[in-house]
């Protein structure tokens, strides 16, 4: 018995279009929780559309908590991050896949090794280290180690390295350009779809990240956006429901606008990503 | 430490043929070691810094006694002795398997099915937009979405309420519904990342292969079970290596959805132990032991996981 083309793509996007649902179902409630009123919340948990419409949670929220500012933190801690990844994990891609050096390969199998290690192992004593350097309650001890320290770029970028012709370097080379230079006019600018995946990955990372910023900082001014969306639920969770999907909404929508617009070149570079870089 | 096998120490370089180039071969070859060195170094001093010392402080801290202020005294393997027999540890630590052994199978099930659902199809632009964006939704405003949906009033306890006539479940506040909570929204939050993978994984496919199979007369879930699962097999694999280990460090959701890990410690995480023992209780010690014994969990799980993969795994002759 065999189905016809048609009724085949109709039942997939059938069971498909449910699936989809799923995953939008919870987004859309929170819009819709964050512009009901509080009565209308309490009243009657099962009502679909606001009634009345109100933006008033969305005021409170951006009132109640320095959402603006935590936004201008997650930005800049974002792209220091990104551009100081970018930078030093191709530096080391490209040694690490064309010089050869003593020790090249201990090194980058010690970069393998260290990838094993689950960062929260390391969690009290970088704490306790961040303290000795001063840097705790500061931007700080977000931003250099994440600039310096990522064996999975330096492992990205080394394949990206190695998909490059060698006659590409090896004429710079001949030409008296050294290393230096070589790097910066020859092996950078033929990174770029490598630098574009790269940079996509390191950004969601650093923005999401959750547990070592919570450590790390203590000053509501200093918080990134889900820090503060997290401690806002700490101030307001259980009182009014609207006014904590109001600042979920706040914390989500731009990140997802973002998303949107960039879909194709997210998506491709997380599936590569997720394939090692193959 | 890791033990690198003898295999993978550096050997005495053979003289190998020097570059094209009228310059002095040695000079040349002596500074572009330098090089090697300049270009690898601010990665280098990074890891040092930030992740191997700590690494080591954790190997000492777990054999001490220090609460960050009074002086530090060494205990053995006290702690060790002390958090094994800690039931809040060995729940933290059944928990956490749970969590993973729930989540890992049940979403990269999904995640198959999807992508090859999602193959068929020549438009599915709106489709992956739509499972992909949990993903890049902080866990944190993705715990605090499911949180409002999972309130005992709430939207999905009262839907089950009305649909089948019983009381609302209360999915956060009962304690064995707290941990399937903490899966449902992992799930849902990590799916639409796996779904791409195993989309691209699908579309290297070569085309030849599946026309060769139905050419021999094979059905659709023929071509499924005995085509594109075996070639999806490696991916699928090295994905449900990464999942798992990510499950071990399940900590945003449990933190944030079921707050303070949830009714009588149902949600504790290992990861929310170690973060409870040494930022609510001060006890570096017992923290870093909690520390070590996740290090050790994720090495004896992932090595689990390659002794299996040799008797799965399908790799195509000749690829890689």
């Amino acid at each position: 018995m065999t189905l016809t083309q048609r009724t085949r793509t109709l039942l997939i996007h059938t069971a498909l279009g449910v699936a989809a649902l799923a995953m939008v179902f919870p987004f859309i409630w929170m819009l819709l929780t964050s512009l009901k009123t509080l009565p209308q919340l309490l009243q009657d948990p099962l009502s679909f559309w606001p009634n009345p419409w109100t933006l008033n949670n969305y005021i409170d929220a951006w009132n109640a908590a320095p959402f603006a500012q935590a936004y201008m933190n997650s930005v800049y801690i974002t792209v220091l991050a990104v551009v100081g990844t970018l930078l030093t994990a191709s530096m080391a891609g490209y040694a690490f896949a064309r010089i050869k050096f003593r020790g090249s390969r201990f090194l980058f199998i010690l970069f393998l090794a260290t990838q094993m290690i689950p960062k929260q192992v390391t969690l009290i004593p970088f704490y306790l280290l961040m303290s000795s350097l001063g840097w705790v309650d500061s931007h700080l001890s977000l931003i250099v180690p994440a600039m310096m320290v990522n064996p999975f770029a330096v492992f990205l970028m080394r394949q990206f390295v190695l998909s490059l012709p060698k006659e590409l370097e090896e004429a710079a080379l001949v030409d008296g350009a050294g290393r230096w230079r070589t790097f910066w006019s020859v092996i950078l600018p033929n990174l770029r779809p490598g630098l574009g995946a790269l940079s996509i990955i390191v950004a969601l990372d650093v923005w999401n990240a959750f547990l070592f910023p919570l450590v790390l900082l203590n000053t509501p001014d200093l918080f990134t956006v889900p820090l503060l969306l997290s401690s806002f639920r700490g101030q307001f969770g259980s009182i009014n429901y609207g006014l904590v999907m109001a600042a979920s909404a706040v914390s989500t929508i731009p990140m997802l606008v973002a998303f949107v617009i960039g879909q194709r070149r997210i998506i491709s570079s997380m599936a590569a990503s997720g394939l090692g870089g193959r | 430490m890791t033990i690198v096998p003898s295999s993978l120490v550096e050997q005495p370089r053979l003289a190998s043929p020097p570059p094209a180039g009228p310059r002095k071969e040695s000079g040349w070859r002596r500074r572009d070691r330098r090089w090697g060195y300049v270009f690898v170094g601010p990665q280098l001093i990074g890891m040092a810094i930030f992740v191997l010392v700590p690494f080591l402080g954790s190997m000492v801290l777990a054999f001490a006694s220090w609460d960050g202020l009074s002086e530090l005294t060494w205990v053995g393997f006290d702690n060790f002795i002390s958090q094994l027999q800690d039931p809040l540890l060995l729940r933290s630590i059944l928990n956490t398997l749970l969590i993973a052994a729930i989540t890992v199978p049940i979403g990269l099930g999904f995640s198959v099915v999807i992508a090859v659902a999602l193959e068929k199809l020549k438009t599915r632009t709106l489709y992956l937009v739509l499972f992909f964006a949990p993903v890049v939704t902080s866990t944190v405003a993705v715990a605090m979405i499911w949180q409002q949906m999972l309130r005992a009033d709430g939207v999905l306890s009262s839907s089950i309420s009305k649909i089948f006539g019983i009381a609302p479940p209360d999915w956060l506040g009962d304690p064995g519904l707290a941990l399937i909570s903490v899966c449902i929204v992992s799930i849902w939050a990590s799916m639409g990342l796996n779904v791409i993978i195993f989309l691209a994984g699908l579309q290297n496919i070569s085309p030849s292969v599946i026309e060769a199979a139905k050419l021999d007369g094979a059905g659709a879930l023929g071509i499924f079970w005995s085509i594109r699962l075996p070639l999806l097999s490696p991916i699928i694999f090295f994905s449900s290596v990464i999942a798992f280990i990510s499950s071990l460090q399940t900590f945003d959701v449990v933190f944030v959805l079921t707050a303070n890990a949830g009714p009588d410690n149902a949600t504790r995480t290992i990861v929310y132990h170690i973060y409870d023992l040494g930022f609510g209780r001060f006890e570096f010690g017992p923290s870093s032991a909690a520390a070590v014994i996740l290090l050790l969990l994720t090495l004896v799980i992932t090595f689990i996981q390659f002794g299996v993969q040799k008797k799965v795994v399908h790799y195509e002759d000749g690829a890689e």
